[in-house]
């Protein structure tokens, strides 16, 4: 009888119940500093926003599809596209470039962890929190007509129209503090990136050896230290003149509405690049995998980069041209921005002479990147057609601004992240991606977007301008802004398709495996997901593509880079 | 799979991170700053009605306490260096006073220019792009001080230590940015724009 032993009532562990495990599982998430977790929140959230901005597009765009249509008031119109740009370039597009740079930074450099984890989740809840914001004015912003007014300035937001006379209540308020906070969460961020490519670089990682993804986010980042930081002082100066009766950009007291528009644009078109950047960088990892070749021309393809992120933060008055600016400040911007052709030429012929002589498999990823490549020469060669001053002065601000931006936007951006998602989904949860649905997926997406985007260049051309909520029937814009409408809706389809694909292959998707498409960066040689620590011993790298080296200990890559 | 071999590379050495994601933060800031000052040069002189930058005052005393301050906070840094605690507790304080007064100058300049010429922020455009440039810079003083004072309090609880040295020389690149940024604030508002 002596030994045996008695258990004090409930001093042994109890399997909890549903629902406080449940608690416990949401608690692990909200209190989380690992970069991985981080990042995937950051995805998730970006996607949720993507689909409330899609539908936003779509209900405009049943707006538009017939002329005369009252389907959506003027006001509601003002306030959707407004939502639609801001919620894209703010809540979805910095979101999704952190997001991704969160989680793949660190373990494409041998990391455990980014520079500073805590801070990581602080700029992650700052930027959910302006999303919340930002949305709660649908609900609580008191605007021109009354209660649940949601910001109507569009994502531009030009004085005067933002003054307290022409924007009364607090919906423009609430625009601007959103933005002020989701700039901080994104500034804590490319401090945070900066530090961990600069720092926490593994034994062999030298800067020249990083993936190329790392190197096009270190330049995001920077780029993103001098561009996000302008548009928190300009709205800081808005917030003064609306609060406190400050006269910034107050005429009749000598201040000046172009004052607005030249900090907006220092902000707004290097922004434009801070987006596509990190989508070069997927492309860059996506392209020689699925070519079964390295990159070619690393060191271009840095410095095109680099080269790239100066220009950009000399061209922003071309958003300007028709405010009439001397003639040598036209052509200083018309030169400036031409001269972004030069370095973006040069990465599109670094991925065609990768692709070039390979072995291409095409996966869903390389199908979104080859669409990508394609899309982003159309983009930049209407780019340098707005470039041109007179060509300018007849388009602006007709639709076929639009077609270009979303051009680079949509063609080149998402299609990226679309690419990123395919290519990294497997990574991040450890099933694959239905390809099946990702083929629907891509292929109604292409369809879809052509439609839409290749025939609002047209409406620009006969003149439509943008943010009108409906146009006369004898405009003869009608049949195309049909087509332009049915287009959108396929693209909400395949938009559908694809965040069913997310669901459903996180259940029933089949096993990745640590390294599904046999690629060679070191992200790949972590179990999938990876664990809270990435790497059980630190990794050591002799050349760019260290499990290329791995796997080919006969033919190693350092024997041949210098 | 997560066994990449190992060679030994003793001369591997990386910047540390608290100094890469300070310089970060301080070209963020610049570029608040740069803005702020665009925005006063531009407005120089575009004020319709109202009080003019001729009612200011050169602050030469408080300049001087700012500017003094760098030198300060420098020696506190060489002190944690050697270990010498006390010494560095000693310019420590030393550097807050400066920046104290720096605050307690700012603030009587302001009560003489509400209170004696009535100039406030919604005044003219002159009184808008003044208090928010000077505003702005005395705003990082205050997150300065309220950064010092942390160090000062685990200072005196006996928390800091020699092995210290680097956080506390991060934290000190803040404030010489907030000195640096002082000399243009000054050379744009007093000495270009008066």
């Amino acid at each position: 009888m002596a030994d045996q032993t008695f258990p004090i009532p409930d001093s042994l562990d109890r399997s909890p119940s549903r629902s406080a495990a449940l608690l416990e599982w949401l608690h692990s998430w909200v209190v989380t500093v690992d970069h991985k977790r981080l990042g995937i929140l950051y995805i998730v959230y970006a996607t949720f926003f993507l689909l409330v901005a899609g539908a936003e597009a779509l209900v405009m765009r049943i707006q538009l599809a017939i002329p005369n249509n009252h389907f959506l008031s003027p006001e509601t119109y003002n306030e959707m596209f407004t939502m639609h740009g801001t919620t894209m370039v703010f809540l979805v597009g910095m979101t999704f470039i952190f997001g991704f740079g969160n989680y793949l930074v660190p373990l494409m450099i041998g990391a455990r962890d980014m520079a500073f984890p805590r801070l990581n989740a602080f700029s992650f809840w700052m930027t959910a929190f302006s999303g919340f914001l930002l949305y709660f004015s649908f609900i609580g912003g008191f605007g021109l007509y009354g209660m649940g007014s949601a910001p109507d300035i569009s994502w531009w937001a030009y004085a005067p129209l933002t003054a307290k006379a022409f924007s009364p209540g607090h919906n423009t308020d609430y625009w601007a503090i959103a933005l002020i906070v989701s700039g901080f969460g994104t500034l804590g961020a490319a401090i945070n990136t900066l530090a961990t490519a600069f720092s926490m670089r593994c034994r062999g990682m030298t800067l020249f050896r990083m993936p190329l993804f790392v190197w096009l986010l270190v330049v995001t980042s920077g780029l993103t230290l001098i561009t996000i930081t302008p548009l928190t002082a300009a709205q800081i100066m808005l917030l003064i003149d609306r609060y406190l009766g400050g006269h910034f950009f107050d005429t009749q007291a000598g201040g000046s509405a172009t004052v607005w528009m030249h900090f907006f644009w220092i902000f707004g078109h290097p922004e434009v690049y801070v987006l596509i950047l990190p989508a070069f960088g997927i492309a860059n990892e996506v392209i020689p995998v699925f070519s079964r070749k390295a990159i070619f021309g690393y060191p271009a393809m840095v410095s095109a980069s680099v080269g790239i992120a100066f220009i950009s933060i000399s061209v922003w008055a071309h958003h300007m041209f028709t405010i009439g600016m001397t003639s040598v400040s036209n052509a200083f911007f018309v030169l400036s921005t031409m001269m972004v052709g030069i370095p973006t030429g040069i990465k599109i012929f670094n991925w065609l002479a990768t692709m070039w002589g390979g072995r291409i498999r095409f996966a869903t990823p390389m199908l979104f990147c080859t669409a990508f490549v394609l899309q982003f020469l159309c983009a930049g060669l209407t780019g340098i057609m707005l470039s041109v001053a007179p060509w300018d002065w007849q388009l602006h601000n007709s639709y076929f601004v639009i077609a270009h931006f979303h051009y680079t936007l949509t063609g080149s951006f998402v299609f990226c992240m679309f690419a990123g998602f395919y290519y990294w989904y497997p990574k991040f949860t450890g099933h694959m991606l239905s390809e099946k649905l990702g083929k629907w997926h891509f292929w109604l997406f292409l369809i879809g977007f052509h439609v839409t985007f290749d025939t609002m260049h047209f409406l620009g051309i006969l003149g439509m301008p943008r943010s009108i909520y409906t146009y006369g029937a004898d405009r003869g814009w009608g049949a195309l802004n049909m087509v332009v409408s049915i287009g959108g809706m396929i693209q909400g389809i395949a938009v559908l398709i694809f965040a069913w694909n997310l669901i459903d292959s996180y259940f029933h998707g089949p096993a990745a495996g640590s390294d599904p498409w046999d690629a060679w960066t070191l992200e790949w040689s972590t179990p999938s997901p990876p664990p809270a620590y990435n790497f059980a011993t630190e990794p050591v790298v002799r050349s760019r593509r260290p499990l290329w080296d791995l796997k080919h200990p006969q033919d190693p890559d350092w024997k041949y880079e210098r | 799979m997560s066994s990449v071999p190992i060679f030994v590379d003793e001369n591997w050495r990386l910047p540390s991170r608290g100094r890469v994601g300070m310089l970060a933060l301080i070209i963020g800031e610049s570029a608040i700053f740069t803005i702020f000052v665009v925005a006063y040069v531009y407005y120089i002189g575009a004020s319709t009605y109202g009080p003019t930058p001729k009612i200011l005052t050169v602050p030469y005393f408080n300049t001087v306490c700012l500017l003094s301050s760098s030198l300060t906070i420098w020696m506190a840094e060489r002190a944690i260096e050697r270990g010498r605690i006390r010494a560095f507790s000693l310019w420590w304080a030393l550097t807050m006073l400066l920046g104290l007064v720096f605050l307690a100058g700012t603030a009587k300049e302001w009560a003489r220019l509400i209170g004696h010429d009535g100039l406030t922020i919604s005044t003219n455009l002159f009184g808008t792009t003044f208090y928010s440039l000077v505003g702005l810079h005395a705003t990082h003083v205050v997150v300065g001080l309220i950064g010092l004072s942390i160090v000062m309090i685990l200072t005196a609880l006996g928390r800091v230590e020699k092995r210290h040295a680097e956080r506390i020389q991060v934290l000190s690149l803040y404030w010489h940015f907030v000195d640096a940024v002082w000399v243009v604030v000054f050379t744009v508002v007093y000495v270009v724009g008066r």
